[in-house]
């Protein structure tokens, strides 16, 4: 077995993690194509990645203490809302004062909003499912197009189902993946773009478009990582 | 909204991230309620040292702080268990974790690491934050969290490679 080269055991680390820069990374991966045991570490490093990513429990905070610590005021009903969304409804109320009022402002702010509501329980999925094969069909008619829904479990983004939604005047989908806890709303159009790549309190906006649909995810999956589930998506067309 | 309160939901929304940190620092369900009890008060009363920026950061510094002041006075009072924990983990990974028994789980294998390995790791993969926000958490150098996220990924490797 080849071992990897010893100076490269930190940039591989750190490319994994989307913390190398665009020259430094391409010049890396060159350098994988001819040395097998740097390419074996990286192999190694997404299966890992993998294994974290479906075997380490996300610890919760117990409800008790969760209720405990939330604000004794006289707005108590407001305090009994998840506090994900209670922050997620604040943090959106400051992205709509931030966001510049460019053409495309408007679908941002309401793609953030229609991302916001949905985070409400019992809003994320209309169906629930891992499998695109049941996702897929459950769109048929119910739409005037029939979404890509696309299997990216492989690169660690896990399908959770999907949903209908409605923004930019029209009636879209969205299908949910998660990373760890992190929920990514990707919706899909049959047209033009609505919205452009953003970052606003936390929630990261990017955009594409692909085989005549404009897909948009969103969430506040950091940028680097959001990136790399847009790429993989591409990737299974 | 009183300004106490408007900070309040602030870090409650992120509360998950705060326990879940607690939980794998301290690797016990009732130890990381009071780590995380403990440091929402301290965030709540010491407003004024948050000068903006990231709340999510600055509760989960707190949190980390907290629970390393646990972990030390848990070590003053001779708990056993903590032993390894404070220890600087300069050890070589594949020596340290093949002394351990029961690593052929995951989660056994990470609540092995070191702790400042695992907690890079618990930021990093489950937390998703990058290299500047680990490093500002756990005030450390971004190219310190990069090596220590190195070394845990190794150790991991190395554990998932020797089990039968
Ligand atoms: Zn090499």
């Amino acid at each position: 077995m080849t071992e990897p080269c010893a100076d490269k055991r930190l940039l591989l680390t750190a490319d994994l993690d989307g913390e190398l820069d665009a020259g430094r990374s391409a010049e890396l991966h060159n350098h994988m194509r001819g040395c097998p045991g740097c390419a074996a570490l990286r192999d190694d490093l997404l299966s890992l990645r993998r294994t974290l990513a479906t075997d380490i429990a996300y610890h919760r905070v117990p409800h008790a203490l969760r209720q405990k610590l939330a604000p004794s005021t006289k707005r108590e009903t407001a305090w009994r809302l998840p506090a994900g969304f209670a922050g997620g409804a604040l943090a959106a109320g400051m992205a709509l004062l931030l966001l510049p009022h460019s053409p495309d402002a408007v679908s941002t702010n309401e793609l953030l909003a229609s991302h916001l509501r949905a985070l409400q329980p019992g809003h994320l999925t209309d169906v629930a499912s891992n499998d695109q094969h049941n996702v897929k069909p459950w769109f048929d008619g119910k739409l005037d197009f029939a979404p890509p829904v696309r299997d990216v479990s492989a690169q660690g983004f896990v399908l959770d189902g999907g949903r209908l939604d409605y923004v930019g005047g029209r009636t879209v989908a969205v299908l949910v993946y998660l990373r760890q806890k992190h929920v990514i709303d990707l919706y899909v159009r049959p047209d033009a773009p609505t919205a452009v790549s953003n970052t606003a309190n936390g929630y990261n906006i990017v955009s594409w478009t692909q085989n005549g649909f404009a897909f948009t995810a969103i969430s506040d999956l950091n940028i680097n990582e959001l990136q790399q589930f847009a790429d993989a998506f591409q990737a299974q067309s | 909204m009183e300004e106490r309160d408007r900070r309040a939901v602030l870090l409650l929304r992120h509360l998950d991230a705060a326990y879940n940190l607690a939980r794998h620092l301290m690797r016990d369900p009732t130890q990381a309620e009071d780590v995380v009890q403990d440091a929402m008060l301290k965030a709540l009363a010491g407003a004024a040292t948050f000068r903006g920026g990231d709340p999510r950061a600055w509760l989960l510094r707190i949190v980390r702080n907290t629970a390393y002041d646990t972990l030390s006075a848990g070590k003053r009072r001779g708990e056993e268990l903590l032993e390894d924990d404070l220890a600087d983990p300069s050890a070589d990974a594949e020596t340290l974790l093949s002394q351990r028994q029961n690593v052929a789980l995951a989660a056994d294998a990470l609540a092995a690491l070191p702790l400042e390995w695992r907690e890079a790791l618990v930021l990093r993969e489950l937390e998703g934050l990058s290299y500047r926000e680990i490093a500002e958490i756990t005030q450390t150098p971004i190219g310190t969290v990069m090596s220590r996220l190195s070394r845990a990924r190794q150790a991991m490797l190395t554990a998932r490679d020797s089990t039968p």
